[in-house]
């Protein structure tokens, strides 16, 4: 039996008295790409942040590699975040630097690179994600909302990770570029051989990068399956997600 | 309000009180440790360095120019009550070296560096770009904050030594123009009585203000939380708390150096 990439088992994280994450267990296994499906605010970014060490899960067990991460020191846990690549919801780019400083940053500071090297290799990351080279001067901040996600996709997979998050990706784009994202997510997922894990609430991105799709729901994975049988899941959540309805188990708290 | 009621009351505003305190030393902590220990960002340093020595010193060269002044006439309108009148010089040199210079340069940076800092650190918090440094291998403690408490740490006595020049040259400018001193006289008795002490005790304090204000303006920026709302709360609060911190530890330092 192979080790999975990341194993999460019985993972509980609680924000005061707001129950998040309500024992979650997911495997993702080398080369796959998972995709977590949910409503806003269920919890799906928290998951990422308990596995990246940004968050720390209140009990649990989260497992890299077969390695436990939970408890680890720092120096530990900063090879292993080394083995990851996160596209944030906000592309989080760095506004003080400039495009290729953004996507070279890894290389640069984490990996004591020497900028000229750095910046040819990020100039290549970019024209991977179709960025050409007269916007790698430019601020983040003077970039459209897609060509950001495209940076920080750059930027993700400038380290060569063994592993890509994606935090809903295509969140805020239009429909066009929504589709260029995932087709870029696609590409170099195949391309680079890495390992998955996206979230998103856009049941068309979760069909085109998915290998497997789960749904959170009230702190817990509801239903994990192949992609190829999300709509016809027989769970009603999931059913009324996946279709966009209002009418279903699933309530909104909407307050008026 | 019953007496269990005010129990709960002040029992929780004291276990808030703790609790910030006790992650307010770890954080210390935790950042002066990344602070002696290499590597280095010898250019993040130099930065925040021009940043807070350089872009600072208008502001401080106007307020210690106009206490300085100040200081002058006032001393000489008191003393002339007891025929005094000789010691402004010494009253200018003492009070600016010792109290003003530091305080006044501490709170102006506060205003100008520790609010700059918690806005820039605190979205940089909100929009994630700080848990994107952890993700490219980098220590935000490391490469955000050491730069800038050692730049803090380091600069205001440089900032404060020039703003003791220019305080008590404001005091010299109303002393031989206003007040009839003789120049070369005003200058003797600037240098008589002054203590290296004087001076160096100064300068400490200039080095804790400028360790406070980078220490608070990184705190409040690293901690924030919700949005543009949460920045601005960051902001109010670094320049708050540390205004407040500086004027304690003023006390404290001079206690210090000075009480018998
Ligand atoms: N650092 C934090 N402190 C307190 N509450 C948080 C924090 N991060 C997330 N939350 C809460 O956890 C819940 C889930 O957030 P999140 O994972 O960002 O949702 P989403 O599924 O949309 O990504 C939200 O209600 C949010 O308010
Ligand atoms: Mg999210």
């Amino acid at each position: 039996m192979t080790v999975p990439k990341i194993k999460l088992q019985a993972v509980y994280k609680a924000f005061g008295s707001k129950q998040v994450l309500d024992g979650i267990d997911l495997e993702v296994g080398r080369g796959e790409s998972v995709v977590v499906i949910g409503g806003s605010g269920t919890g799906k970014s928290v998951m990422l942040k308990c596995i990246l060490g940004l968050l720390q899960p209140d009990k649990g067990s989260i497992q890299v590699d077969g390695e436990e991460v939970t408890r680890m020191r720092s120096r530990e846990r900063e090879a292993v975040v080394r083995k990851f690549g996160m596209l944030f919801q906000g592309a989080a780019l760095f506004d003080s630097l400039t495009v290729w400083e953004n996507v070279a940053f890894g290389l640069i500071q984490g990996r004591r690179m020497e900028r000229e090297k750095a910046r040819a290799i990020a100039l290549e990351k970019m024209a991977q994600v179709g960025l050409t080279a007269d916007v790698a001067g430019l601020s983040p901040a003077e970039l459209s909302g897609g060509m950001q996600k495209r940076v920080g996709l750059a930027r993700a997979i400038a380290t060569d990770p063994e592993i890509i998050f994606f935090d809903e990706p295509t969140t805020g784009l239009d429909p066009i570029m929504a589709d260029v994202i995932n087709e870029l997510i696609v590409k170099t997922v195949k391309e680079t051989g890495a390992t998955a894990l996206s979230i998103t609430h856009d049941m068309a991105s979760a069909r085109k990068i998915a290998d497997r799709i789960a749904m959170l729901y009230k702190g817990k994975l509801i239903w994990v399956g192949p992609a190829s049988e999300v709509y016809a899941s027989g769970n009603p959540h999931v059913d009324q997600f996946v279709n966009g309805r209002a009418e279903g188990p699933i309530r909104m708290e909407v307050r008026l | 309000m019953n007496v269990l009621d005010f129990v709960t009351l002040v029992g929780g505003i004291f276990i808030t009180f703790l609790r910030h305190t006790g992650r307010m030393s770890l954080f210390t902590l935790r950042a002066v440790s990344h602070c002696v220990r290499p590597p280095f960002f010898p250019r993040l340093i130099g930065r925040q360095m021009v940043e807070i020595g350089y872009y600072s010193l208008p502001v401080v060269g106007l307020t210690t120019i106009f206490s300085g002044m100040v200081l002058a006439l006032q001393s000489h309108t008191g003393f002339a009550r007891f025929a005094a009148e000789g010691a402004v010089a010494t009253v200018v040199v003492i009070s600016i070296t010792r109290e003003l210079g530091p305080v006044l340069a501490g709170l102006m940076v506060a205003g100008r560096i520790g609010a700059a800092m918690a806005a820039e650190i605190g979205t940089m918090r909100v929009t994630e770009q700080i848990d994107a440094l952890t993700t490219l291998s980098t220590n935000p403690y490391k490469y955000l904050l050491a730069p800038r408490l050692i730049a803090g740490f380091l600069m205001l006595p440089l900032l404060v030594l020039v703003g003791d020049i220019i305080g008590v040259f404001g005091g010299y400018l109303i002393g031989t123009y206003k007040l009839g001193f003789n120049p070369s006289n005003y200058i003797n008795r600037t240098w008589e009585y002054l203590e290296t002490l004087d001076v160096v005790s100064g300068l400490v304090k200039a080095a804790v203000f400028g360790f406070i204000v980078a220490l608070m303006g990184c705190y409040h920026g690293f901690y924030s939380k919700g949005g543009a709302q949460g920045v601005g709360t960051a902001t109010t609060n670094a320049v708050v708390s540390a205004s407040i911190l500086i004027l304690t530890f003023n006390y404290a330092i001079t206690e210090l150096f000075f009480a018998k």
